[in-house]
């Protein structure tokens, strides 16, 4: 075990996937000063110019070029830089990379990894916050990962890396230094399974990535009035881990999912709605969403704040749900 | 899904395909084509050809549905570039893809099937006329969005040089993709990597129904790389040799590791864009004209008889194409559609 950041947990989680197979390379602006958020320090220094590759500010082309490269069996671990820059590649991620398996019937693979740091940063206003990842669980053909922590930015981009299918990796900007301990050596973390941050018996609150520490909080908070929050953290939206979500509300009887996208059409709703259709029976109260208001993210200060899902809004909803 | 149908198109695009191969084995060269590889170029744009108007026949008995988007025209583009290139290079284009397919030396049969949606289709009926895809031939689609298989390409010449190859990427376009903004951010990062990569534009005159001359600033497509210091020319092609000459120049300066090449082939469609084009954009006469006396096919023929090849040599290839064709036919009507089960694999479907 070390104490790694959430973005040097990343790195290390690339640097060894490289070490481990010359297959594997990384594309992107910047990457060869270390990426604008410095998750990429000092690879170009290990893996060259070819293996940590600089690109022009053309995210469509470096996403395409990936798309063939993958297709020819290298796997490349493409940087966007911000998930709001991503699409500008949003033909080749979503035409491309999610279709080609399918539509040649099996004949070829998009082995591909895009990362696209995600989320509300001080003041980054409407084209550098956006928490889009609801978005491409709608894709068929992609896999949606949205690591919390350090250990699992670790193990999850590992599994992405090796993965045959193109992976749309959402890492939080808000948390790049956020510290935790990361097992050493080659730990994968496979997609499709929650993990429980803090087990409880009177509600269940489901999210993913840096809202799942809002949710761990507010858990905190609750405990002081007497109810006892289960916070699961999904970790992957597609796949999901149904079973686990199904068994803590089976428990409580009682379901909040918060998460920092728009609430509307966000994938709350999707697992809102599925709880709704497998466990009507076991709910005690209506499920309840909690998301961004359908605005775009503003940048001053109090504006911004609105539109957060902190841990008094969690806490706040748990009461009220935990009282009717 | 039953075993005997994935068997019989596993068949049909497995390896051993020589007795049924559509392309004449020949291997490159940069000299000057031998009567003999003349004669394997007539056969081959006669495949696509006699393939094409098959393909059209099939969608009018409504055996074939969709977009299906003929080459009939273009025959020479595809087969003179694939003359100059060799083992290992690769292929890219968009939606008029057949001919493609069938100059990498794809199966007849597996093309035609995929056209009729039948199992022992490439893509085993999941993909259609726009969509197939071989690893073996080194064919990398068949895409639908106009310029986006222009990244893929420069993605597998960048490949080509992350493992230290020599090979090249042909990478096709047509005069409609090149207003698309995604060929431009390629053509950049292609010449800003010396990548090699041979952007081939068939430029047949309309991208759908807007003529080139509405759609197309500038003087030339050919030097839509100007800024980025890529080479190009425009080159006739409605000649299979000329096409042949201009490829083995340009594949030899890819090679070379010199970068990128941008080749504008001056061609022409006899066809709607798709089979539901009535194409009333433009006169039966340009058309007309056209044919009689542009015609790929009909020009190596007569040059062919000049170079005294006997007319029966050339009847027996007709007649073999035939014979291709229609066995390719046979096979896509025959050939079972796929199993429902076909519509959940590949694809993670499961959350």
């Amino acid at each position: 075990m070390a104490t790694l950041t959430y973005a040097e947990a990343g790195k290390q989680a690339l640097a060894e996937e490289m070490r481990r197979d010359p297959l594997v390379w990384a594309v992107g602006e910047d990457l060869g000063r270390g990426g604008v958020f410095g998750q990429y320090k000092g690879m170009v220094e290990e893996f060259g110019p070819l293996r940590i590759s600089d690109a022009p500010i053309s995210e469509a082309a470096i996403l395409g070029s990936a798309v063939g490269a993958a297709m020819t069996g290298t796997r490349p671990v493409v940087e966007m830089r911000f998930a709001d820059f991503a699409l500008c590649a949003v033909d080749e991620l979503i035409n491309q990379a999610a279709k080609a398996r399918y539509m040649f019937g099996g004949q070829t693979k998009v082995p591909l990894v895009v990362r696209e740091p995600m989320g509300m940063w001080r003041s980054s206003a409407a084209q550098h916050s956006q928490s889009l990842e609801g978005w491409y669980t709608h894709i068929p053909g992609l896999v949606v990962v949205c690591p919390s922590t350090p250990a699992d930015n670790k193990g999850l981009l590992k599994t992405a890396i090796r993965s045959d299918d193109p992976v749309v990796y959402f890492e939080h900007k808000n948390i790049w230094g956020l510290e935790g301990e990361v097992p050493d050596g080659d730990v994968t973390i496979p997609f499709g399974v929650a993990r429980t941050a803090r087990e409880g018996r009177d509600i269940t609150i489901v999210s993913w990535s840096a809202t799942v520490h809002a949710a761990t909080k507010a858990a905190e908070t609750l405990a002081g009035d007497g109810i006892e929050a289960e916070v699961i953290d999904l970790r992957t939206l597609w796949p999901w881990d149904r079973e686990a979500v199904f068994a803590s509300v089976a428990k409580t009887g009682r379901l909040i999912v918060a998460h920092e996208a728009v609430q509307v059409g966000g994938f709350g709703a999707e697992v809102a709605a599925t709880v709704g259709e497998h466990c009507f029976k076991m709910l005690k109260a209506p499920v309840r969403r909690l998301g961004s208001p359908r605005v775009p993210i503003a940048y001053a200060p109090p504006l911004e704040d609105m539109l957060r899902i902190t841990p008094d809004k969690i806490a706040d909803a748990a009461r009220a749900l935990v009282k009717s | 899904m039953a075993g005997a149908a994935t068997q019989k198109s596993t068949s049909s695009r497995g390896k051993s395909t020589a007795a049924r191969s559509t392309r004449s084995t020949k291997k490159s060269t940069s000299s000057e084509p031998s009567v003999e590889q003349l004669v394997d170029y007539y056969r081959d744009m006669l495949v696509i050809r006699r393939f094409e108007e098959k393909a059209g026949q099939l969608y009018g008995m409504g055996l074939i549905g969709g977009f299906c988007h003929l080459y009939i025209g273009q025959e020479a583009v595809v087969v003179g570039m694939q003359a100059a290139i060799g083992e290992g290079d690769t292929v890219v284009t968009s939606y008029r893809d057949h001919g493609h397919m069938l100059a990498t030396g794809m199966e007849a049969r597996g093309v035609m099937a995929e056209l009729t949606g039948r199992i022992g289709g490439y893509s085993r009926g999941k993909g259609g006329s726009m969509h197939m895809f071989s690893r073996e031939k080194n064919f990398f689609g068949g895409h639908g969005i106009v310029g986006a298989q222009v990244p893929i390409g420069t993605g597998l010449a960048f490949n080509h040089r992350y493992r230290g190859s020599d090979r090249v990427s042909l990478t096709y376009m047509g005069d409609g993709a090149v207003n698309q903004g995604q060929v431009y951010e390629s053509f950049n990062m292609a010449a800003l990597w010396k990548l090699p990569v041979i952007f081939i534009i068939e430029n047949n005159k309309y991208g759908m129904g807007t003529s080139v001359t509405r759609a197309a600033a500038g003087p030339s497509l050919a030097e839509r790389g100007h800024a980025y210091g890529i080479p190009g020319e425009e080159i006739d092609g409605m000649s299979v040799t000329a096409v042949k000459a201009a490829g083995d120049k340009a594949v030899a300066y890819c090679r070379a590791g010199k970068g990128p090449y941008i080749l504008e082939m001056k061609t022409y469609r006899y066809r709607g864009h798709s089979m539901s084009d009535p194409a009333k954009y433009r006169s039966k006469e340009e058309v007309n004209k056209m044919r009689q006396e542009h015609d790929p096919i009909d020009s190596l023929r007569r040059v062919l008889i000049e170079r005294k090849v006997d007319e029966e040599t050339l009847k027996k290839v007709d007649r073999e194409v035939k014979d291709l064709v229609t066995d390719a036919a046979d096979f896509a009507q025959q050939s079972p559609e796929p199993d429902v089960a076909e519509l959940w694999t590949d694809i993670l479907v499961e959350a």
